[in-house]
Formats: C-alpha cells, structure tokens, sequence
C-alpha cells in the first residue's frame, strides 16, 4: 500500500507537470492562431454561421423583439464608441443643426434619394420602447422614434441584385497609418426590412443627442450595438461588401467581431 | 451468502477477477470527455468576454444612473499605487494580483480575470466570442446525444435516477465522504447522483437557457425567457454564477477523484472498466448491496 501511495504521488506530479507544460505551451500556440485569418480561427468561425442560420430559421422575417413600457426607461442612453465627432464635416454640419445634412441613398436602386431631415420625419413614423444590448454585456432601455427603413428602401426601389445595405458614417473611429477610418456597417435585407428597423431621429421624445448619433442612427432590434451604426450620411445598396475595409462588412467585423450580431 | 462466496472462491481458482466490471459506456465516456475539453475553452473564453464588462446586475438593464450592481471587479489609484477589488453586494475586497489589477511584476494591467485565466490571453472580445459559441454548439449537442444514448441505454434510469433508498441512504453517505471512506461499488453513491444530476439535468441547461436569454435574436423568439429568468441582466449574473457553481463542482470532482483512487477512477472514465470492492464479510455485505 505504501509503494502504491508513493508510485500515485510520483504519477500525479509528473502528470501535472506535463499537463501543466502542454497547457501553456498550447495557449501560446491558441492565442497565434486566434488572429483574424488564421486557419484555427476561420474554422471556428464556421460556427457563427451555424448560429445565423439556426436563429434566421427560428426568428423569420419579422419576429419583434420585445418592447417595453416607459416605466422601463430609468436612465439616458447610455452613449458608446464615438460620441462627438470631431470631424470638420461633421462639426460643419453640426453647427448649422444638420440643415445642410442630407441621407443620401445609392448604389443598386432604381431611384437614388437625398432626403432632408425634414423630408425623413415627414414620412410615417415608428416609435418603439427596446432594450439595448453592448456586445460588451451591459443593456440599457430607450425609446426611439424614427422612419422605418423599408419605406426608404422602398421609395429608393431596391435592385433585385442588392443583398446588404451598407450604412456610411460620419464620424472617425480610428487614425490609422493608411487614413483616418469612419465607421460603417452592413445588415443584410432581411434585417433592413424588419418592422423594428427604423432610422432613428428621436431618442426618449427629444431629438437625438450627438453622443446617441445625431442626426440619425439605425436601430436594429434583433441584434447588439454594433450593428446600429450612428452619424450615418449615406445609405448604399450592394451585393457584396468584400471589397470595403478589411472585407468584413463593417468597422468593428474587420476587428474581429463576427458580421452577425444576433447573439 | 455461501454461494456467492463459493462462487466467488471457484472464480479466484479459475484466475478470474470479478472485481473488475464494466462501469461506463463509451457513450458516457465520449461525452464526458467532450464535456471536460469543450467546459475548459467555455470557462476560459467565458471569463474574457465578462472582462469587457465585469459588471453584474439584477433586472433588465444595467443600471448607469441607478444602483442594481451586485458585484463588480476593477482597478483604483490608491495611495500605495493601483491596487485591484472585487465588490459583492457593496462588501469590498483587496483582491490585486488576480482580480481587477494583475500581470507579470511590473507589467500589471487593469482587467478584471488574469491573463491565465482568459483565452486569448490578452484582451480581445471578439475572438473570445467566437470561441465560445463553437464551443457553446459542441457542448450543447453533445448534452443532446447523452440525453438521448442515455435514455436508451439505461443509464439515467439505472445510475442516476434518485430512489427511495438513495434518501435513507443520504446522512450515511455525508459522514462517510467527510471521512474519506469510499465504497467501491458499480453504483453511484447518493451524493454522487445528486451532483451529476445536478450538473447534467440543471446546471448545463440552465447554463443553455441563459446563454440563450442574453441574444437579442432569440429573444424575439422567446421574449417569456427573460421574463421568468427576471430580465437579460439577471440572466446573465445566472449565467456568470451557473459558472462558478460548475468551477465548485470540478474542484469537488476532481478531489473525490484523487481521494477514491485516481487511477482506478480514471481508468473506468478512459476504458469503461472499474475496480470494486471485495465482496464484505458477512457482516457488512448486507448493508453494502442494500
């Protein structure tokens, strides 16, 4: 019995140390192939798509995400990522409180549009108390009123070609080496055409503040944060965003988060 | 009693061991080992992406302009330098070193789970997503065919299915785990199914069904589970304390495991096959198989 007491001791230290030596060596080993790219990661990327598909099957078109009752609103919305440009533009545009400011929208449309705001909120409008959720963690209830984007699509009249819409911002999230970068995104048309989908001019009964996005931000209900682009300018309509930023179809999908935001 | 014990002599004549039977299923096997690997990139990719908010709150939303935190862990400029805390429910601890202020002497950074214990290992939300939902479809599909080999080959009814006598058998089973005494037997004890069952049949889907309730796209499916659950962030505190209730239970695993024999108990979980006791004297032996 004594033998065996020691020959388990000697077991479990070498066994811990090898377990000990591979599990570190191999974190190195993980944390390389991690990078944007990497087989390793590509691969397990294959299972976001398996997510998209899974909810898009059980969502649909225009399963809504829960709405809440002004009882629910304790707070401003918290304001996240950029939240006062500082961009001539912007500061121009700002400072005429956004009367030179047009959305324009282009690209696969029979119909390109330059809207005002004026001629935005004179179509009908949506307002809708939501919850919204950071890829971060943190949530935060708001009412937002805005014009539904299918209207705009649809008054644009969308090519048959077209699969995402693609949102141009006006503010700069990052310098980098190569230029300033401004912040963009892409939903999908089943998402643009969502009952919930509005661009949002309104934010709690009051225009938006430029920390929220001023003068229109998307809201996109089923899906987290960054994927309601804010300071948005122009609205276009593409087949593909392969060939924009690093490929991925927005600012922060170029930097690692997965081009769906459902989850 | 004399037969089995004949039996039992002729088999030892024979050259035979019937000590050693044949305990685990390559379906518990397999699954078991699927859960170990997939739990251990969970946990880790799990604890980076709660650095991007190590925030907990009850209800909804998060509170910014109303208090509903109940633990959070961070980093503040002290007099004695940066020192790192973990508050729970406005009790606050020095915890630097480890949480909220930690890193190699003199490269500390503020983050709330050190280095060793985030995948990757720096900070980096993204890849830690997408860690955690591959691993997060592994293990939830891995659950659903143990449920269902389970089923049918009889192991939740025969091994882990309460019974009257488990409960009888319940103050004798403490005692003996608190002095170390284990019984070497093909069935599970009672505290053993109770911790098995209660990692299979309630900790991992409720691991499931809160991880499920922080999507806003299922919640347009299921907009009742975060109103039973009692909103997203109290799904998510779920969530985060389903974690280290799952780290309580590997630990008392693995210590079990180390005290009943680990090589024996390792064996049977790799090859199936596990060692029991000798058949007692006959004093014992009816209380044994009881």
């Amino acid at each position: 019995m004594a033998k065996f007491q020691i020959s388990r001791r000697k077991f479990l230290t070498a066994s811990s140390l090898g377990l000990s030596s591979i599990a570190l060596s191999g974190c190195d080993a993980f944390d390389s192939g991690l990078g944007i790219g990497g087989g390793l990661r590509s691969f397990l990327e294959n299972a976001n798509g398996l997510t998209w598909r899974a909810q898009r099957l059980l969502a649909g078109r225009d399963a809504l995400a829960p709405e809440f009752t002004e009882a629910d609103i304790r707070q401003p919305q918290r304001p996240n990522g950029v939240t006062a440009p500082d961009d001539d533009t912007y500061k121009g545009l700002l400072a005429n409180n956004f009367a030179d400011w047009r959305l324009e929208v282009t690209g696969l449309v029979e119909k390109p549009l330059s809207l005002t705001r004026e001629q935005l909120q004179n179509m009908p409008s949506r307002t809708q108390i939501t919850r919204h959720d950071c890829v971060e963690g943190w949530s935060c209830i708001a009412k937002w009123t805005g014009t539904p984007l299918s209207l705009v699509l649809d008054q644009a009249m969308v090519k048959p070609q077209a699969r995402y819409v693609m949102f141009h911002c006006l503010d700069t999230i990052e310098q980098s080496l190569s230029g300033d970068i401004k912040y963009y995104g892409t939903i999908d048309l089943i998402d643009a055409r969502h009952p919930q989908t509005i661009l949002a001019y309104g934010l709690n009964g009051k225009p938006l503040p430029v920390e929220n996005g001023a003068p229109l931000r998307v809201r996109v209900e089923r899906q987290l944060g960054y994927k309601m682009p804010k300071y948005i300018y122009k609205i276009e309509l593409v087949d593909s965003f392969a060939n924009v930023g690093g490929g991925r179809g927005g600012y922060w999908e170029d930097n690692g988060y997965d081009w769906y935001g459902g989850i | 009693m004399d037969t089995v014990a004949n039996n039992r002599s002729a088999a030892e004549a024979d050259g035979k061991d019937t000590t050693l039977i044949y305990r685990q299923s390559r379906w518990t096997r397999l699954t078991h080992w699927i859960w170990a690997f997939s739990l251990f990139f969970m946990l880790l990719s799990g604890l980076q992406i709660f650095n991007a908010r190590p925030q907990l709150y009850i209800g909804k939303q998060s509170g910014f302009e109303f208090n509903n935190t109940i633990l959070q862990i961070g980093a503040e400029n002290t007099a004695n330098g940066p020192r790192g805390f973990t508050e729970i429910f406005g009790h606050r601890f020095d915890t630097t070193g480890v949480l909220g202020w930690s890193g190699l002497p003199g490269q500390e950074t503020p983050r709330a789970f050190p280095a060793w214990a985030t995948i990757p290992s720096y900070y980096d939300l993204g890849t830690a997503r997408v860690v955690h939902f591959f691993f997060a479809w592994i293990l939830t599909t891995t659950l659903l065919v143990w449920l269902i080999a389970s089923l049918v080959n009889g192991h939740i009814r025969r091994d882990l299915a309460p019974r009257v006598s488990d409960l009888r058998k319940l103050p004798r089973d403490i005692v003996d785990h608190a002095k170390l005494k284990f019984h070497h037997t093909r069935e599970y004890n009672t505290l053993q199914k109770m911790a098995y069952g209660g990692v299979l049949f309630v900790l991992l889907p409720l691991m499931i069904v809160t991880g499920l309730a922080m999507s806003p796209s299922m919640d347009s499916v299921l907009p009742w589970l975060n109103e039973i659950l009692g909103g997203r962030q109290t799904a998510r505190t779920i969530h985060f304390t389903v974690m280290v209730l799952l780290v309580l239970f590997f630990i008392v695993h693995i210590l079990m495991i180390l005290a009943a024999g680990p090589i024996n108990e390792l064996r049977s979980i790799i090859t199936g096959w596990y060692r029991t006791d000798p058949p007692a004297k006959h004093d014992q032996s009816t209380e044994r198989s009881a």
